[in-house]
């Protein structure tokens, strides 16, 4: 169960570049566990460190920059997220303290592993990225009113799936959300089985 | 799963593969250079056993890449819906079928309760007109794409390829060009599937037969777009005029033709990591190894291609050259043409099948910094091993650059 979403007001961190993947997001040599956690410190490795298998912070990296040391926001540019459709991504954020990513987009898988892990996408256009990341302030995102805000009172809506909106409000898990609804999807799954017997395989070979 | 209580609703519609994670050194057993990794193998094959998940182990003669063997072995069907935590699962929509990648977290949603829940996309066609010259294939059509859209062309949007060009595809092609719909963000790819498709599936081991055979194939050739279908979005490209395609930088969009060169407005910040200045020529940039491989040019025909190249010939000296089929069953059927010889004899190394240097899997990678030319499908900045630069090509412009030691034109060596 992921943790339930409302607010946040954070310094958001800059990583205003197109395309960050999740290979830098998460590089797979930090991926050594089976499990969802230990990752956060692998969290944009590459970038964050000096040399490929130490621990020495590279200060040219701004999530080295002490000022946003609490940032629960990144800022980033198009494309946010693409790649490999690793989900440890999405923890390593998750785990470092990140609670939203403001892009102009996102990779789609990356996206819904986001609402997963409550962690909110929320999709800007560059000039209120821009903007944001002029202002060198902290902003405010609200998810029941799916907007940003900073200090000075300028503010932006964003759009949202209304069902990703309600599981990142409650930190719903969907499984439950689905397994409601399992009569459903026996009578319509005995139906497909009628007509298409052949994708519904007997037994493993 | 088994930590919230869960089961599996129908283990006959699973499949585990050890592909990512495996060795593809000859001889190899369960241990790996990947961190975790054989501690992953074993805990797979038990949880796998437990769930009654049919596995294809690393020793079956069935393993490979999860992307070559669902098609190899039946699996992915016209008009099924398949679903795997793997991106690149939008390869096998080139049978017509709805498939995506997604999340861990989706994957057991899909197993606990198959189903998942899902937005509808938008639909984008993307039509390849005209014929494709010689030495140019459908990986030079899915970069060519890419290159022009930009990598996030294809976002919130199921895609479809058509036209003249995708129809003269074999199979293959058309898995290598729906292979790369995720570079371009769409959801998925797919083409609608035809005789050709039928014809490549009839007889594989989990497609129907007999008169179910019949009554899928009657349902099949319903499955094609109607002629006056309409599209949110449509993308038109000649493909008569594509030439090999090669990336000069870190994301898929930062390519061009092999006689091109690095655009003068390259990001700075691209072109200190990649190493090549804005400006400088494509063809001729010296290379320290070559790769063929990976879910989205490693099947047969990719190697043939490569392999009609290199016939008689010998890569550059001290270059790196590795070749991994994308499954066992792939690496039989070139021995048995011996496709590995003539691998062999022109310099690469011949490799069990897994995803090996694609991403290091295995635990493997390219000397730090290595410049490499691979048939694979992403060229971020490390994924083959720290700071290497990965141009990514066709197997036949990876053959070329290989015996050339440079960045080369296969039309210049056909
Ligand atoms: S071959 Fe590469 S891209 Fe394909 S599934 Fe394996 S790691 Fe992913």
């Amino acid at each position: 169960m992921a943790r339930p979403f409302s607010e946040v007001t954070s310094l958001p961190l800059p990583l205003l570049r197109d395309n960050v993947d999740t290979d830098q997001i998460i590089p797979s040599r930090e991926m050594k566990s089976t499990g969802k956690t230990g990752l956060a410190d692998g969290l944009f490795a590459g970038w964050r460190y000096i040399g490929t298998s130490g621990r020495e912070p590279d200060p040219a990296f701004v999530l080295n920059d002490p000022r946003y040391a609490h940032s629960a926001v990144i800022l980033a540019g198009r494309n946010f997220g693409c790649g490999s459709s690793r989900e440890h991504a999405v923890w390593a954020l998750a785990e470092y303290g990140f609670r939203a990513v403001i892009a102009e987009s996102f990779a789609p898988i990356f996206a819904g592993n986001c609402v997963r892990n409550g962690i909110v996408p929320v999709v800007l256009d560059a000039a209120a990225i821009a903007a944001i990341a002029g202002s060198g302030g902290p902003i405010t995102i609200r998810l029941a009113e799916q907007d940003v805000s900073l200090a000075d009172g300028r503010r932006w809506t964003f759009a949202i799936d209304a069902e990703a909106k309600a599981m990142l409000l409650d930190g719903l898990d969907a499984i439950d959300l689905t397994l409601r609804q399992a009569e459903r999807i026996a009578a319509w799954q005995g139906q497909d089985r009628a007509a298409r017997p052949w994708i519904y395989l007997e037994k493993p070979a | 799963m088994a930590a919230a209580g869960r089961k599996v609703a129908d283990p006959a519609r699973v499949f585990a593969v050890t592909d990512h994670i495996v060795d593809t050194r000859p001889g190899r057993t369960d241990q790996t250079l990947m961190p975790g990794g054989q501690a992953f193998i074993t805990e797979t094959r038990a949880a796998t056993l437990a769930a009654g998940i049919r596995l294809f182990d690393v020793t079956d003669p069935d393993q490979g890449i999860v992307h070559v063997i669902s098609p190899e072995l039946g699996i992915v069907l016209p008009g099924a819906t398949l679903i795997a935590p793997d991106s690149h699962t939008c390869t096998q929509g080139a049978f017509g079928a709805l498939a995506w990648g997604i999340g861990s977290s989706e994957a057991e949603h899909a197993m606990a309760t198959g189903t998942l829940r899902l937005k509808k996309p938008g639909t984008m066609r993307v039509t390849f007109a005209g014929v494709l010259p010689a030495m140019v294939t459908p990986k030079d059509m899915a970069l060519a794409l890419i290159a022009r859209h930009g990598a996030g062309g294809g976002a919130g949007h199921a895609v479809e390829f058509a036209g003249e060009a995708v129809r003269a595809l074999d199979m293959e092609g058309r898995m290598t060009l729906c292979n790369m719909a995720t570079e371009f963000a769409a959801m998925t790819g797919m083409i609608a599937p035809d005789e050709k498709t039928f014809a490549w599936l009839a007889g594989r081991r989990y497609a129907p037969s007999g008169p179910q055979w019949e009554a899928a194939l009657a349902q099949w050739r319903m499955l094609a777009s109607d002629p006056d279908a309409r599209f949110d979005r449509e993308i038109g490209i000649d493909a008569g005029a594509l030439a090999p395609m090669v990336s000069w930088g870190t994301s898929p969009e930062q390519s061009a033709p092999i006689d091109g060169c690095v655009p003068p407005d390259a990001p700075q910040r691209v072109l200190d990591y990649i190493g090549l200045a804005s400006g400088v020529q494509l063809k001729g940039t010296a290379i320290d190894a070559a790769f063929i491989g990976s879910c989205t040019n490693s099947r047969l025909s990719d190697l043939r291609q490569a392999a009609s190249l290199l016939q008689g010939r010998r890569i550059a000296q001290g270059l790196k050259a590795i070749c991994v089929p994308g499954s066992s069953q792939v690496k039989r059927e070139a021995e048995a043409e011996g496709l590995d010889r003539i691998f062999i004899e022109a310099g690469f190394e011949w490799r069990e099948s897994g995803c090996s240097m694609c991403f290091y899997a295995g635990g493997e990678s390219f000397a730090p910094g290595a410049r490499v030319v691979s048939t694979t499908n992403r060229n971020f900045e490390s994924r083959q091993g720290p700071n290497v630069k990965t141009h990514i090509a066709s197997p036949a412009t990876v053959a070329a650059s290989a015996l050339a030691g440079c960045l080369a034109d296969p039309r210049e060596i056909a």
